[in-house]
């Protein structure tokens, strides 16, 4: 089919609102995951997974989430290594998918981008040909779709673990959803943090998280958790004061998805740093 | 062996256009206007839940006269066109042009091929970044693009609510308010019976937003605007 020729509409494969169906039916050879898998299989080795043959490709590292006061924030480190080396220092793991849901990736950086990408797709299309943007569980569980089918290239060493948060506004609450390798979809009330850090910024969210916690307090807390990861976590990277490169934290709340700015992070950073300096 | 009546391509075609144009006449009217800030869109339209203006992609919308199950598929078509194309090139990358033409292609084949011709009228609106970057085009049954300036109207009354705006708009580009009233007043002085925002769906493409350009002002919002 001609990429640029419009497709005739048709009842018979009708994919039901969803991009990642119609492209499933319509167009897989456009779909990244269809790319990706076929890949050993046309090569005959099987058993061998890529990582063995190939050298280390980018990985992205920690990203948290937790709930607060006013809905659910989400943040990221913005380093991704490749193997011993760093391969990015300003990397964006957390993209906002609609006005009111946002999502993080750990895993390997080529496929993670590429999925928030079609995922963010994926939402607009649904509210273009319905009229109405899907509810917060709906939007989760197409995620939740998407990891699925991301299985065989887990298999291969391309693993992709997303966060998603969004807030609900019916039930008007922030709410955080984490996934597992073979697309669980497990729903969280109060925190989770996933990527090569993601332990030991859950041990920091354990010791200081509490329900509620007013805004500037979840920033902070973020960004000490981030800190403490860094710490610990070699794939992790902290805060580089110098080269003024912060964390990305975002907030969801009723009014949508916003950003927190570097100057506030700046400061926030600062605080925690001076803390930890000895007199 | 019978053998078919011979109609003559000429009459053919004429038949078919005859019949589209018959469709389309019943369709309730849209207005697209430029004003200030962006692309003005008002349709006719009783409902308050089907719409008749829908958002395509980032700065385009689209809105069709006539019948509303083939308006829907083409409708269909442009948003998976456009969303393929953003996903495989960029977001900049689609275009109304190039919807114009994909629409212009279907609508053509279908008219030329198929036993009956499509009776929709369609209306594509782009927002530029700029007043000159906008970009109205008007696709009518047989495929036929017409691209238009400032504004345009499709639909059964199309004719007398053009002379309105002809005759009533200046130079130069009105206000939100104002775009909003001219297009309101077309509404009125082409039919008889309705007055008010009451039946109206107005939607904007409003340059000052980021990313989604597209937006629904509902009823109240409309007359906020208006007052």
């Amino acid at each position: 089919m001609n990429t640029d020729s419009m497709p005739f509409p048709s009842f018979a494969s009708d994919p039901c609102s969803s991009f990642y169906q119609f492209l499933t039916t319509q167009r897989p050879e456009l779909l990244p995951m269809a790319r990706w898998g076929t890949l050993p299989s046309q090569q005959g080795s099987n058993e061998l997974s890529l990582s063995n043959r190939l050298p280390p490709w980018p990985h992205g590292t920690t990203v948290l989430a937790f709930t607060y006061q006013n809905g659910v924030l989400i943040a990221g480190d913005r380093r991704a290594t490749e193997g011993f080396q760093i391969a990015a220092t300003r990397m964006d793991k957390v993209f906002q998918t609609d006005a009111f849901s946002a999502m993080a990736i750990a895993g390997a950086a080529g496929p993670c981008v590429e999925m928030a990408k079609l995922f963010r797709i994926e939402l607009e299309h649904y509210e273009k040909l319905d009229g109405k943007p899907l509810t917060c569980e709906g939007k989760a569980n197409r995620l939740g779709d998407m990891v699925k089918a991301n299985f065989p290239l887990v298999l291969q060493g391309l693993v992709v673990i997303p966060l998603f948060v969004g807030y609900d506004q019916k039930r008007e609450i922030g709410r955080l959803f984490k996934y597992d390798i073979t697309g669980g979809r497990y729903e969280d009330t109060e925190f989770h943090a996933v990527g090569s850090g993601g332990k030991d910024a859950r041990m920091t969210l354990k010791e200081h998280f509490r329900q509620h916690l007013p805004e500037d307090q979840a920033i902070h807390l973020a960004i000490r958790a981030l800190i403490n990861a860094a710490e610990e976590d070699v794939g992790t990277g902290g805060p580089d004061l110098l080269r003024r490169i912060f964390p990305t934290v975002k907030l969801v709340d009723p009014d949508g998805v916003r950003d927190v700015e570097d100057t506030q992070l700046a400061s926030v950073c600062q605080a925690l740093i001076s803390q930890q300096r000895k007199s | 062996m019978a053998m078919p009546f011979y109609v003559s391509p000429e009459q053919m075609m004429q038949d078919r256009a005859e019949y589209a144009k018959k469709g389309i006449a019943k369709g309730r009217s849209i207005i697209a206007m430029e004003y200030d800030q962006g692309v003005l869109l008002v349709a006719d339209n009783p409902s308050t839940s089907l719409f008749k203006i829908s958002e395509v992609y980032d700065c385009i919308a689209l809105s069709g006269a006539g019948r509303y199950s083939e308006f829907e598929n083409l409708r269909k078509a442009g948003i998976q066109h456009a969303d393929v194309k953003g996903m495989m090139y960029s977001r900049e990358d689609v275009t109304a042009r190039s919807l114009a033409n994909g629409y212009s292609q279907i609508l053509g084949t279908i008219f030329s091929q198929e036993m009956k011709p499509y009776e929709v009228e369609l209306l594509l609106a782009q927002v530029g970044e700029t007043p000159e970057g906008n970009e109205l085009y008007r696709i009518t049954f047989d495929g036929s693009i017409i691209d238009e300036r400032n504004f345009t109207a499709i639909g059964g009354r199309s004719e007398p609510i053009l002379t309105f705006l002809r005759k009533e708009t200046s130079d130069t580009c009105p206000s939100l308010k104002t775009a909003l009233q001219l297009c309101q007043q077309a509404f009125e002085q082409s039919a008889d019976t309705r007055s008010g925002l009451d039946g109206l769906e107005v939607a904007l493409l409003d340059r000052t937003r980021s990313g989604r350009k597209f937006r629904r002002v509902g009823t109240p919002q409309a007359s906020e605007l208006l007052s």
